[in-house]
């Protein structure tokens, strides 16, 4: 961790009585996303120590980290003094998480809009690909669905609006982009994101305590294309639950 | 000892949930949980469970359900009867705000929830597996719940056999009533966002509930609330149960339990924790009114709930239903015969410890 003393305090806000957001920034931003890293592994610290008493939870986004804590069992000035002081000296935490190969199926079936952004960028459909599998995307945060995350990194030329109109049914583990921003759905749902692929791999697993999320904000991700033949093979073995999801990590490539 | 009851009819809109799943919003996975956290704790008062047992809400009609194996205490809370009927055919009315127990072979059928949610609390809890911590259903993702589902005919909940004596049974000295007056709720995150005009409109305006509501929010109606010109989108940020946020339209939605756990628009207020509840009782066309308090008195007004509802716990009577020391000889005695006691007893608004309480209590 680094102690940067050159930063903008932080704000924080009433989300009612029973938790705070720790606000670093308004944008989208590498170095504001460092700020909640490192204060969310501040209070991982103190919590580990037993030094947080009501505090339930928090939750990392891009900008901010949003404390929750129980009413009954923390006072909200105090833990509002605390979290302020610990905002000041938490510092910075560059991404140092695991990165993460994780197979895509670009073809036209699993990849409802491929052809539609090319156009709309004026590139062929291979020409896109290529783009979404030499990125290495960067995970800022899991919230909307269980596990969905929102990966930083999109190449602006691959810069689109969200759709006008959303989708009623996303199918479940589509890859997504709107604005600078990638995703992937571990879940069917409504969503008006453009589908430029679907993975096989499950990102979500309720039974796995221990970690049911595959990703996790700092993590690295890259997009490997496969063919449908791959795609089917792999989707029926991570659907049996035969899969070795630790083949997805590539160990020392992590930055 | 363990009990078995049977799923015959799965009624509408009834889901397992307990007091939430916390500690995994930072992964995308909402708390759930009861929407009313009072009543959940109430029915299992009744049923003499502790308060946090994951239970049966239920938000249009109540299910049947049949006792297998073990004698089950069913604690009922919420504006919502019920019918046992027992193997020998009789139907025996059950009232709000108590409790029947059920043999092996009776079945109760709880009935519509007039107002809001009801809650049907088994004797040692629904003991459905707890996945990521909580019991609670969250249907999108299928976690908790029976299988990840709403139950269904069929499905065999597991619960504990009633302690103690099961010819008690056991009822509030009155119903449960939520605060009223309006919903209290403290200003931000991005209060900021709004015109003056809009932050005034919103504390002293009514809103009217439509018929957009469900489990995840709320959508009210009302004065247009205008953002200022830092606009109607940010960059997400989190949320919680009871916030209140405002799109591009002006009109709030307000988040509930199984609500998502960051959001991008602009969030005006969030419900303090003592009226969350209050929320789930409201109905399409019903008027809400805003008031802004401050940290120190919604803090007071949870502690102040925790107190009235230890009150009302500790006012649980136990009685003893009519005919019930006729169903105690009969199976003491081992007779088999026919109509022992009268065909129905009307447990709601009688006084039974007046009628029989010194006699057999």
């Amino acid at each position: 961790m680094t102690t940067d003393l050159a930063h903008p305090p932080a704000r924080l806000l009433s989300v009612g009585d029973a938790a705070w957001t720790v606000e670093f920034g308004n944008g989208i931003d590498p170095a504001i996303h460092g700020r909640v890293l490192g204060f969310s592994s501040l209070l991982d610290t103190l919590s580990n120590d037993g030094r947080l008493e009501g505090v339930v939870e928090w939750v990392p986004t891009f900008r901010s980290v949003t404390v929750h804590f129980d009413p009954l069992r923390a006072d909200a000035m105090t833990l509002h003094d605390l979290l302020a002081e610990l905002a000041d000296k938490s510092g910075s935490l560059s991404a140092a998480g695991c990165c993460w190969h994780i197979p895509v199926c670009f073809d036209a079936s699993c990849a409802p809009d491929l052809d539609e952004v090319a156009a709309a960028k004026g590139m062929g459909r291979e020409d896109v690909v290529r783009l979404m599998t030499e990125t290495v995307f960067t995970v800022y945060m899991l919230g909307f669905l269980p596990g969905f995350p929102y990966l930083g990194g999109l190449p602006e030329a691959l810069d689109m609006p969200r759709l006008a109109t959303p989708r009623k049914v996303v199918p479940s583990r589509s890859i997504a982009i709107a604005g600078r921003m990638c995703a992937a759905y571990p879940w069917q749902s409504p969503g008006g994101w453009r589908l430029l692929g679907r993975t096989p791999v499950r990102l979500f697993d309720p039974a796995n305590a221990r970690r049911p999320a595959l990703l996790t904000p700092g993590d690295q991700v890259v997009w490997q294309a496969i063919d449908t033949d791959t795609y089917e093979a792999l989707d029926q073995e991570c659907a049996a639950g035969r899969f070795d999801l630790s083949s997805l990590l590539k160990e020392g490539e992590a930055t | 000892m363990s009990a078995v009851v049977e799923v015959v009819d799965a009624g509408l809109a009834v889901s397992v949930q307990d007091r939430g799943r916390t500690g995994f919003r930072n992964i995308g996975v909402p708390v759930s949980g009861a929407l009313d956290v009072v009543l959940m704790a109430a029915a299992n008062a009744l049923a003499g469970n502790p308060s946090e047992a994951a239970v049966l809400e239920v938000g249009l009609s109540g299910p049947s359900l049949k006792a297998l194996s073990g004698t089950v205490r069913i604690g009922l809370a919420g504006e919502m009867g019920a019918q046992v009927v027992n193997t020998r055919g009789q139907v025996l009315k059950v009232a709000p705000w108590q409790t029947a127990t059920l043999f092996p072979g009776d079945v109760i059928r709880v009935g519509g929830v007039s107002h809001g949610v009801g809650y049907v609390a088994l004797s040692g809890g629904v003991q459905v597996p707890a996945q990521l911590g909580s019991r609670s259903t969250y249907l999108r993702a299928a976690i908790g719940g029976v299988q990840g589902r709403a139950p269904k005919a069929g499905d065999r909940l597991q619960c504990e056999a009633v302690r103690g004596d099961p010819w008690l049974e056991f009822r509030a000295q009155a119903p449960w009533h939520h605060e009223t007056g309006p919903i209290r709720v403290i200003l931000g995150p991005q209060e900021d966002h709004f015109t003056p005009q809009a932050l005034e409109t919103f504390l002293t305006r009514p809103y009217a509930v439509t018929r957009d509501m469900d489990r995840m929010g709320l959508r009210l109606e009302g004065d247009t609330l205008a953002h200022n010109e830092q606009g109607a989108e940010i960059v997400s940020d989190g949320v919680a149960p009871g916030t209140i946020q405002v799109p591009a339209n002006g009109q709030p939605i307000v988040l509930m339990a199984d609500c998502q756990t960051s959001g991008g628009y602009p969030k005006i207020a969030t419900v303090i924790r003592a009226d969350l509840p209050r929320l789930a009782h409201l109905r399409p066309g019903d008027e809400l009114r805003f008031v802004a308090v401050s940290h120190a008195e919604a803090a007071a007004a949870l502690r102040e709930q925790v107190q009235r509802l230890a009150d009302w716990v500790g006012a649980i009577q136990n009685f003893r239903p009519p005919g019930v020391i006729d169903e105690a000889a009969l199976y003491g005695a081992n007779l088999i015969c026919g109509v022992v006691r009268g065909d129905e007893w009307a447990l709601h608004g009688v006084d039974f410890t007046h009628y029989c309480g010194a006699q057999h209590v």
